[in-house]
C-alpha cells in the first residue's frame, strides 16, 4: 500500500482507479482520461497534487543559499508573491529536481516533485553547509490545482470575499497567502488556473465543495497528457540526473548573469556550452494512426539516432506526440520505429496546445 | 462488475468470440478488458485473409495508458476486420460486445472453442 492523500476516500468515491505514483495511491482517471483532459483545455477541472512536496526555506541566508543551490536566480523575485520555474542541479550540470520557487513574506516556497521527495531532502540538507538557512517540510498541508479557462472565475465564486479578490489579482506566477491558504496562479497544464495550498484538514470539504459546483475531479492521466501537449518535462522521464537543463529546452530558466554567481553545477554547464551541447528535446508528432511511447528509437536521415522521453495521445490533437532526445543537427524530420516498423513523423517545437490553441 | 454476456466464449486474455449461425466466428474485447485499458484511442487491424493459430497476435489495441496486443481465440482466416475502428476506436470502450474486431472462418472451431472460458468461468478468472 502506497501512501495517501487526505483525499483518498473521497476518490474512491468518485469512482477513481488508482494506481501507484511515485509511492503514493492517485487517481488516474474517474471514469475517461480523455474527456477529463478535454474538460480541463475547454472549462476547468480540479487535481489532487496532495502528493507533491512543499518545502519552505527560512533565516537570513535562504536567498543567498538559494542562489548557490538553483540555476535560476531568486534574486529576480522583486517583491512577496512573485515565482519563477528552476532546476536544482548537481556538480555535472545534471537535473537533481525541477521546481516553482516562490517568495512568501517569511522567505521562499518551494514546490519540488513526489517522487524526489527523499532525494531532494538529502541533497538540500547537505549543501545547506555553514549557510544561516532553515528548510520546513509542510506535510501537514494539501495541494489542489485547479486548472482550465475557467478556473480563475468559478473559484473566485466559491472561495470567501479576500480570496476571490486576490485570485482576481493574480498575475501568471504569482502566489500569495490569504489567512492560512496559500494561492498561486502557476500550473502544470498549459492553461490558465490556481495551485491552493491548504491544511489537509480543509482540503476534502474544499475538493468536495468544488465538485459539487460541477468541477470535475481530473486524474494523474490527464494531468500527464495536458503537461505534454503544453511541452513541459515531466521528471523521471524527460530529464533526470544525467540530463543538463540545455539539453532538456531549459536553457531560458539557467541565469547566467550576475556572472560572479556560482550556483551548483554552473562550472560543469559552461563547459558543456563550450564544448557543443550533443542533444536537444524536440517535440514529434505522428502524422498516421499509432501512439508514440516512451524508449521508441528515433532514427534521423544522415545524422543518428533518438530516443523518445514522453509519447502518447494527444487528445487535443487527435493524434500521437512525444517529446524526443535527439542529436543537435536534427533537422524537421525523423523516423520512429514501433513494432517493428519504422513511420515518418515531423519535429517541432515542444509546445503542442497552449491555453487551448494548437501551436503545430 | 463488468458485463459478461453468456452467450459469448472468452479467452484468459480477455478476447470473446461468439460462434455464427454461418459457422463464422466474431472476436471483440471484453468489457473488463476495455476498462482496464482505459480510453483506446488506435486499433491495429489484421490483415483479411490472414490464417491466425489459436491464441496468435492478431492485431493491438492501444488506449492512451498503453499498448495491448489482441490474440485470436480461435484458430482461422481472417474473412473481415471491423473498419469503423480506424476512426472510432473508442466504439470498444463504450460498446465492447458490438464493437467487434475481426471475423474468421475457423479451422476447428469446436475444439478451439471448447477451450475458451464460458461466462461464468471468465467471471471468476477476472475475480468477480
Amino acid at each position: 500500500m502506497g501512501q495517501r492523500t487526505p483525499l483518498y476516500d473521497l476518490h474512491l468515491a468518485l469512482g477513481a482507479k488508482m494506481v501507484d505514483f511515485g509511492g503514493w495511491d492517485m487517481p488516474l482517471h474517474y471514469g475517461s482520461q480523455v474527456e477529463e483532459h478535454h474538460q480541463v483545455r475547454r472549462d476547468c477541472g480540479v487535481f489532487d497534487v496532495s502528493h507533491m512536496t512543499v518545502i519552505d526555506v527560512t533565516g537570513l541566508q535562504a536567498k543567498e543559499w538559494l542562489q548557490y543551490l538553483l540555476a535560476n536566480d531568486v534574486d529576480r523575485l522583486h517583491g512577496c508573491g512573485r515565482a519563477l520555474y528552476s532546476a536544482m542541479l548537481n556538480e555535472h550540470g545534471g537535473v537533481v529536481d525541477d521546481m516553482i520557487v516562490y517568495r512568501t513574506d517569511t522567505g521562499y516556497r518551494l514546490v519540488v516533485n513526489a517522487a524526489t521527495r527523499d532525494q531532494d531532502m538529502a541533497w538540500m540538507q547537505a549543501q545547506l553547509g555553514t549557510y544561516q538557512a532553515q528548510l520546513h517540510e509542510r506535510s501537514e498541508l494539501s495541494m489542489l490545482a485547479i486548472q482550465g479557462p475557467h478556473a480563475r472565475q468559478k473559484i473566485a465564486e466559491l472561495v470567501t470575499q479576500s480570496r476571490g479578490t486576490l485570485i482576481h489579482q493574480l498575475k501568471p506566477f504569482e502566489g500569495q497567502a490569504d489567512g492560512d491558504w496559500f494561492i498561486a496562479r502557476t500550473g502544470y497544464t498549459g492553461e490558465d488556473g490556481l495551485e491552493i495550498v491548504l491544511p489537509a484538514d480543509q482540503a476534502p470539504g474544499f475538493f468536495n465543495d468544488l465538485v459539487g459546483a460541477g468541477i470535475s475531479p481530473i486524474g494523474l492521466g490527464a494531468r500527464d497528457t495536458l503537461r505534454l501537449e503544453a511541452g513541459m518535462n515531466l521528471y523521471g522521464q524527460d530529464i533526470h540526473q544525467d540530463v543538463s537543463p540545455l539539453a532538456a529546452n531549459m536553457a531560458w530558466s539557467i541565469a547566467w548573469e550576475p556572472a560572479e554567481r556560482r550556483f551548483i553545477g554552473r562550472a560543469a554547464l559552461e563547459a558543456e556550452l563550450a564544448a557543443g551541447v550533443q542533444t536537444k528535446l524536440v517535440g514529434l508528432v505522428l502524422e498516421e494512426r499509432g501512439v508514440l511511447r516512451a524508449h521508441q528509437v528515433v532514427r534521423i536521415a544522415n545524422v543518428g539516432e533518438g530516443e523518445i522521453t514522453s509519447g502518447s495521445f494527444s487528445p487535443t490533437l487527435s493524434k500521437s506526440i512525444a517529446l524526443a532526445r535527439v542529436p543537435t543537427a536534427t533537422a524537421d524530420r525523423a523516423e520512429v520505429e514501433i513494432r517493428g516498423k519504422w513511420y515518418p513523423v515531423r519535429v517541432v517545437k515542444p509546445t503542442f496546445v497552449r491555453h487551448g490553441k494548437t501551436l503545430i | 462488475m463488468s458485463d459478461i454476456p453468456a452467450d459469448l466464449r472468452f479467452a484468459e486474455s480477455h478476447e470473446w468470440a461468439r460462434l455464427e449461425a454461418d459457422g463464422t466466428v466474431t472476436v471483440g474485447i471484453s468489457d473488463h478488458a476495455q476498462e482496464a485499458l482505459g480510453d483506446v484511442v488506435f486499433v491495429e487491424l489484421a490483415e483479411v485473409g490472414k490464417v491466425f493459430a489459436a491464441g496468435e497476435t492478431a492485431g493491438v489495441v492501444e488506449s492512451v495508458k498503453a499498448a495491448s496486443d489482441i490474440y485470436s481465440p480461435v484458430a482461422g482466416e481472417v474473412i473481415a476486420v471491423n473498419e469503423e475502428l480506424g476512426s472510432s476506436p473508442e466504439l470498444l470502450n463504450t460498446d465492447p460486445y458490438g464493437a467487434w474486431i475481426f471475423k474468421l472462418k475457423p479451422s476447428s472451431v469446436d475444439a478451439d472453442l471448447a477451450k475458451l472460458l464460458d461466462a461464468a468461468a471468465y467471471k471468476a478468472a477476472i475475480g468477480e
